[in-house]
């Protein structure tokens, strides 16, 4: 109870400018951490380590919604995509973890790098790759039929993993999604007679349990309120030791709260593309581009 | 920190008590029921100086009155805009209570007629015995209880799981022949119970050489069965919200495993639903059962070499014979067949309601 007392007082106190003085030093710290962290894959380079995508197209049948995409999300950063609605962020997010192939029509070109590796490579295990690459959505969805407990471990369930301690895993998973503290009474009450802001911390824990490598989240706060958005919040900036955060939203202070970059979405009638992508301060203080700039500003959009 | 919170003020609510201010006063209520005392004096005068007689004129002016009163009581009170909407709740009342009248009509007359019959033995004896006019003390529907319950438990093996799975392929494999099989199940749902009654008998008994048996009148009530339970399945499972599937597959289960884990528990009752209807579709029928199981008198457990009974076959045979101690018992049969069925329904969606 205390440490969120704490942080909503910080909000308060501490203005954007301060935030975004805070986002710009991070990437620095953490990608000197990422150098010490990331060495898992033999073989492969360094620098090969995250994700990224080269040139990615998506279709919804003949409709071209999304060109040329080029980004590159390094380990031990948050990454926020923002842009006007329609501009294809949340289409660019389902092609990193191949969810836009669930969509009968769709179709996509180009390449996404996971860890050096494409993950559209022909005989790729594609639950692999989407247990690697998690997911929260924007409407916060637990599985009914489970309790609070049995959600948080039904991707280790669902993708057939094995766990040595089930119950310390919940645990670590609700502290880190921001949840413990409300729940741990009540684990074995079902997940949906949880409030909607606790619904999507549940998923977040769910999400987690699987130890993603990387954790794309679809405006994951829209339907939050202000106190459960700044948990959350706090929870993506906890994660980046571990996890690659993704987040699209149509809140700039919040992009600018919770990212080290961002990238700026936008569609004039044709396919969306990504228009400029900086790091988080630059984006909002210096923009390149006179469209984010108009963007950010709230001139249009 | 948290010092800076100030403690909330504790204060005294017992002096509000909770209150419904959207019920009817005691004066409306009052007024309500006039209207209807009214019209249940109305009517019989009515009734008296017309030319409508009998019991069913009598309803019918009383219907007619009440709704008037209705109407002249909503316009009163509210104006013109409520006419429309108190005929259309009286009309509304009025099939709730006509779909409920023969329902209930039915279940009296089946009890009235059937519970005389009732002895132990109706539930310990067979008719191997005892003649079917022979006294109550004797003989019972043992034979016939077992061969339903044994009509639709093997029914039930057979269409329920290929029921399911055939929702499961217009649901979430999609494949290519989608369209076929729905048309198919949906064209198979019209078959006329003793076609397919005479389909088994044809193909199985006549052409293969086999016998009358249990199990060719579960194969003609499966025939039945499946398509209630794949399209009822089907209604259910397509209820279930998209994201869920989505959450399960982007936690990188297959999607065999999302289905299994997500998408069917989540429709677990809507499940349960469809078999209820599939059962109480077949465990009523006769017509199948006279070309397959033939019907007999003795209890007879084996489903594959003789002939055996169930209970709307003996309620069938009983009734046929004229003699009153027999048709008796056939209403006890009808009697015991509504309990049976009941009795199955209670289990289903208590089995569905139970946590793991
Ligand atoms: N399932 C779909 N079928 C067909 N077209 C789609 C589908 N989903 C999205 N689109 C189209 O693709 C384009 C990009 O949509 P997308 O959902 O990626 O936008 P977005 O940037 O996430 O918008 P928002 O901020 O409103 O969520 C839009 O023109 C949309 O109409
Ligand atoms: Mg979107």
């Amino acid at each position: 109870m205390s440490d969120v007392m704490e942080f909503e007082g910080n909000k308060d106190n501490i203005s954007t400018k301060a935030y975004l003085e805070e986002a710009v030093s991070q990437p620095e710290i953490s990608s000197l951490a990422s150098v010490a962290s990331h060495h898992s894959a033999p073989g492969s380079q360094p620098l090969g380590t995250g994700l990224e995508a080269r040139g990615v197209h998506a279709w919804f049948g003949k409709h071209h919604a999304l060109a040329d995409v080029n980004l590159d999300f390094p380990a031990g950063t948050v990454t926020a995509l923002i842009g006007p609605s329609g501009c294809g962020k949340s289409t660019f997010l389902r092609t990193l973890n191949r969810m836009h192939e669930f969509i009968p029509g769709a179709a996509m070109a180009g390449e996404v790098l996971l860890d050096g590796k494409d993950i559209y490579e022909p005989g790729t295990d594609v639950t692999k790759i989407r247990l690697k690459v998690g997911m929260v959505f924007q409407k916060p969805n637990p599985f009914p039929s489970m309790t609070i407990a049995e959600n948080v471990l039904s991707g280790l369930k669902l993708a057939q993993l094995k766990t040595t301690n089930k119950d310390d895993l919940l645990e670590e998973c609700l502290h880190r999604a921001g949840l413990w503290n409300e729940v741990k009474d009540r684990l074995k009450a079902h997940g949906g007679s949880l409030s909607g802001g606790q619904q999507q911390r549940l998923c977040i824990a769910r999400a987690l349990a699987v130890k993603p490598e990387v954790l794309l989240m679809d405006e994951p706060c829209s339907a939050l309120d202000p106190g459960s958005t700044l948990k959350i919040e706090e929870t993506v900036r906890q994660l980046i030791e571990s996890v690659i955060v993704v987040i699209v939203t149509h809140n700039m202070q919040q992009a600018a709260r919770v990212s080290d970059y961002t990238g700026f979405f936008l569609s004039d009638g044709g396919p969306g593309q990504l228009i400029e992508t900086a790091p988080t301060s630059e984006i909002f203080s210096r923009p390149k581009d006179p469209r984010t700039e108009a963007y950010v500003t709230g001139r249009f959009g | 920190m948290s010092a800076q919170v100030p403690e909330l003020e504790v204060r005294d609510f017992s002096s509000v008590s909770p209150q419904k201010p959207w019920k009817l006063s005691p004066r409306e209520v009052a007024i309500n029921a006039s209207t209807i005392l009214i019209a249940l004096i109305l009517s019989p005068i009515i009734v008296q100086v017309t030319p409508l007689k009998g019991k069913l004129g009598l309803v019918l002016t009383f219907i007619l009155v009440a709704m008037v009163g209705n109407i002249v009581l909503s316009f009163l009170r509210q104006g013109v805009q409520a006419i429309g909407n108190s005929i259309a709740s009286t009309f509304i009342y009025l099939a709730a209570g006509l779909v409920l009248l023969p329902v209930a009509s039915i279940f009296f007359t089946v009890i009235m007629r059937g519970y005389h019959a009732v002895r132990i033995n109706t539930f310990t004896q067979d008719m191997s015995v005892t003649q079917s006019d022979g006294p109550y003390t004797e003989g019972g529907a043992l034979h016939a209880i077992l061969g339903t319950l044994m009509l639709v438990l093997i029914a039930s093996l057979i269409s329920v799981p290929i029921g399911i799975l055939t929702a499961l392929y217009l649901t979430e494999v999609k494949g290519r022949a989608e369209g076929t099989i729905r048309f198919l199940v949906q064209a198979m749902s019209g078959v006329p119970s003793i076609v397919a009654g005479l389909f088994i008998y044809s193909v199985l008994i006549v052409g293969a050489g086999g016998h009358y048996s249990g199990f060719a009148g579960a194969l003609s009530l499966s025939i039945l069965m499946l398509p209630t339970v794949a399209r009822t399945a089907e209604e259910v499972l397509k209820l279930i919200p998209r994201d869920l599937r989505e959450a399960g597959v982007a936690l990188g289960g297959t999607q065999w495993r999302t289905v299994v884990m997500v998408v069917v528990p989540a429709a677990r009752s809507g499940i349960v639903t469809a078999i209820i209807l599939g059962v109480a579709r077949v465990a009523g029928e006769t017509a199948p059962l006279l070309l397959t199981i033939l019907g007999s008198t003795t209890t007879h457990l084996n489903p594959t070499d003789a002939p055996i009974s169930a209970l709307p076959l003996y309620t069938f045979n009983l009734l046929r014979t004229g003699l009153n101690v027999a048709i008796d018992r056939a209403w006890t049969g009808a009697l015991v067949l509504m309990i049976l069925v009941l009795i199955l329904f209670v289990l289903a969606r208590l089995a569905s309601g139970r946590k793991k």
